[in-house]
Formats: structure tokens, C-alpha cells, sequence
């Protein structure tokens, strides 16, 4: 989705109305429960949420200057880093280390690298497809990026060929780069 | 349950846990180490005078075989070379680029500062045409030259200033050695004070 993006596909930025702010923060918390508790602290009531429409129909969402999620349809996609801040709240699958080099240059993540020893999936009933999913890496603490699922958990350990995730954002990808002055 | 801090690499801008695969890992660990010397301590080990050894031996324990773990290795290894030769070609080209400060003259006692070559040195074209504005209280823009390139044109007779001005950032960012080349279209000061006398 960022694989090339820069300041030139910015096409408004305004400020978000806090009665939508507000529906806003709902919305995130009802696709992840979990953020619930730390929601005031992620986004504190005070403060100013600013929409930055992007090409494609893409929509960031910053606070002070730092993006903290995004919206290409309807879905609200969280940045890495507002994972990176609270990272039990999100679905994670794990890849092994052999997956992290070419995650890191954005490719799609393959069923095997999901699968094999170092990997991790959730035990059944796991997630279904086309959620949102951060993908965490053998022996690393932090998330490396955000994907989608192209198959539910479950397909991906039984069928275990073709791409499993399809990627959205990942390390040192241009949004991870993108800075709101 | 509270927000967890995390730690971005200065040089990769990466989580120091995934500088490995940046490529600068050899930058990165100096950096984590001048800052975060606990946690250089937890990554690399405490032990730094082997440190690629140290590292494999750390990766002895991973799941996907000695064989691919090799490969990643030398791969790794590759692209981290890669990544130097690239630095290296950039700071040559930035070393022998130069920028030009032209002085023209518009009418008789006008004349605009026109500076190129900045691009090469990222440097964000607006906003220091921004700065110049303000800080010359003059009209300053960004425009396309006769080369198609950007240049930023600066109303007034500013070329000292400006000089002075260009030579202290790029000092800051540490390329003392990049050649000015200042191109004056009239001698400096004898135009301002002759043409007025002759008009009389």
C-alpha cells in the first residue's frame, strides 16, 4: 500500500471536528477491545487528531504530528508505531527469521514462514481472513509490520503454500519514514 | 497495562532489535551503544571485540537450519556492503558537487541572489527559501532555472548574508569542504554608487 508514497501524495489535511474525534476513538476501540484501557492515553481527550487525505483514498490520522493509524476503506489500520506502543492489543502472527529480510522490503508473507518452527500462529479457532493482522518476528520483541490476512489461520497451517499475508506497512517503508512537520 | 516506551535506532530509525537487517549495522551499534548502553548490552552481548562472532553465536540457537542461516548471514553481510558503497558514492557526489550563489541584477539599484545546487545535500528547498524570507524581511521563492533545476531566488542584495548563512548549515551537517561558488554578474560595489550619478 506505501511502497511509494511521499509529501507529493498528500493532497489536504484538516483538522478533525472532536464530536468525530470522539466516534473516532470508539470505532478504534470496538475493532480492538483491548485497547479500551489505554485508549485516553493514546489519544488524550485533549488533544487534536488531524487528517491528512492522501491519493488512492488514503486517510492518515496524526496526533501531534506522529501518525497513528490509517484508513484505506472502511477498516482502521494502526501504524507501527502505535503497535509498537501497545502491541497485546492487536491480533500477531510470528515468522520466522529467515521471512524478516524480505518483510522488511515489503514483500507478502508466504504460508511457510508462517508455519515452520520459529514461526507462530495462534491456535484454532485463530483469525479469520481478511483481518488485520501486525506480524511479529522469532526473538525480536517489536512488531515489523502490519498486514492483512489473504486466508484465515487455520488455511494457512492446513493448505501452507501461496502468499498467506498480504503486506500493508512495514519497517522503513515510506509511511514508517513519512514525517508531519 | 500501560503504553510500552520503545527505542528507535538514531542511524536506521529502525527498533534496535531489527538493525541487523538496515544494512548500517555497523553505525547502528555505535550509536545504540553512545546512547543506550543497556541495551546495546542485551543485543550484542557485553563482549564487543568479536562482534560478528558473537552475533552468529547468538544465532547458533535459531530454528531455521545452519544452512539458511548461513545464507542469511552472507546475505546480510552483502546488503550491509551494499549499503556502504552507496554511503560512500553519496558523500563523494556531495563532496564534489558544489553550489552556485549568483548575483543579477534586475534594474539599476535591484538586483536578486539566485542560489542552485542545493538539492544534492537534502535540503528542503521551501523551507529555506521560508527562512531567507524572514530573515531577510525580502520576497524569497523556489523556482525552475534554465537546466530545469530548482533554485531559490531571493529579491534583494543579500549575496554576503546568504554565503555566510549556507556555509554555517552546511557545516552543521558536517561537509565542511563543499565548494561556494559565487558568481557576481556586476563588480560589487562600484554599480550602486556610479549608476546613480550618471542618471544625474
Amino acid at each position: 500500500m506505501f511502497k511509494k508514497f511521499s509529501k507529493e501524495d498528500v493532497h489536504s489535511r484538516s483538522k478533525v471536528k472532536s464530536s468525530i474525534q470522539r466516534t473516532l476513538k470508539a470505532k478504534l476501540v470496538s475493532q480492538y477491545p483491548q485497547l479500551e484501557s489505554v485508549i485516553d492515553e493514546l489519544i488524550p481527550k485533549k488533544s487534536q487528531i488531524e487528517l491528512i487525505k492522501c491519493e488512492d483514498k488514503i486517510q492518515l490520522y496524526a496526533v501531534d504530528g506522529e501518525i497513528l493509524f490509517f484508513q484505506k476503506f472502511d477498516e482502521l489500520i494502526p501504524s507501527l508505531r502505535l503497535v509498537h506502543k501497545f502491541p497485546e492489543a492487536y491480533p500477531t502472527v510470528q515468522v520466522d527469521r529467515g521471512a524478516i529480510k524480505f518483510v522488511l522490503s515489503g514483500a507478502n508473507i508466504m504460508c511457510p514462514g508462517l508455519t515452520s518452527p520459529g514461526a507462530k500462529l495462534p491456535v484454532s479457532p485463530g483469525f479469520e481472513k481478511d483481518s488485520i493482522v501486525i506480524i511479529n518476528a522469532e526473538n525480536k520483541e517489536n512488531a515489523l509490520a502490519v498486514g492483512k490476512l489473504l486466508m484465515s489461520t487455520d488455511e494457512i497451517s492446513s493448505i501452507n503454500k501461496g502468499h498467506g499475508v498480504e503486506l500493508i506497512h512495514h519497517l522503513g517503508d515510506p509511511l514508517w519514514n513519512f514525517s508531519v512537520e | 497495562m500501560s503504553l510500552r516506551e520503545v527505542v528507535y535506532c538514531g542511524v536506521c530509525s529502525y527498533p534496535p532489535d531489527y538493525c541487523e537487517f538496515s544494512g548500517k549495522l555497523k553505525r547502528c551499534k555505535v550509536w545504540l551503544k553512545e546512547n543506550h548502553s543497556e541495551l546495546y548490552d542485551k543485543y550484542y552481548g557485553s563482549d564487543d571485540a568479536e562482534d560478528v562472532n558473537a552475533l552468529t553465536n547468538k544465532l547458533a540457537g535459531s530454528s531455521i537450519g545452519e544452512e539458511r542461516e548461513g545464507k542469511l548471514e552472507k546475505d546480510l553481510l552483502k546488503l550491509q556492503a551494499k549499503e556502504e558503497n552507496r554511503q560512500q558514492r553519496e558523500l563523494q557526489k556531495k563532496l564534489s558537487s558544489k553550489v552556485i550563489i549568483k548575483r543579477e541584477a534586475r534594474t539599476k539599484r535591484k538586483f536578486i541572489v539566485a542560489i542552485s545546487g542545493l538539492e544534492v545535500f537534502e535540503i528542503d528547498m521551501k523551507k529555506l527559501a521560508k527562512t531567507f524570507a524572514s530573515k531577510f524581511a525580502t520576497g524569497c521563492s523556489v523556482s525552475k532555472n534554465a537546466e530545469k533545476k530548482e533554485e531559490i531566488v531571493i529579491q534583494g542584495d543579500v549575496i554576503d548574508e546568504v554565503e555566510a548563512y549556507i556555509h554555517s548549515l552546511l557545516e552543521e551537517k558536517g561537509l565542511k569542504d563543499v565548494k561556494l561558488e559565487i558568481i557576481d554578474t556586476k563588480k560589487k560595489k562600484k554599480p550602486t554608487t556610479t549608476t546613480p550619478e550618471n542618471t544625474k
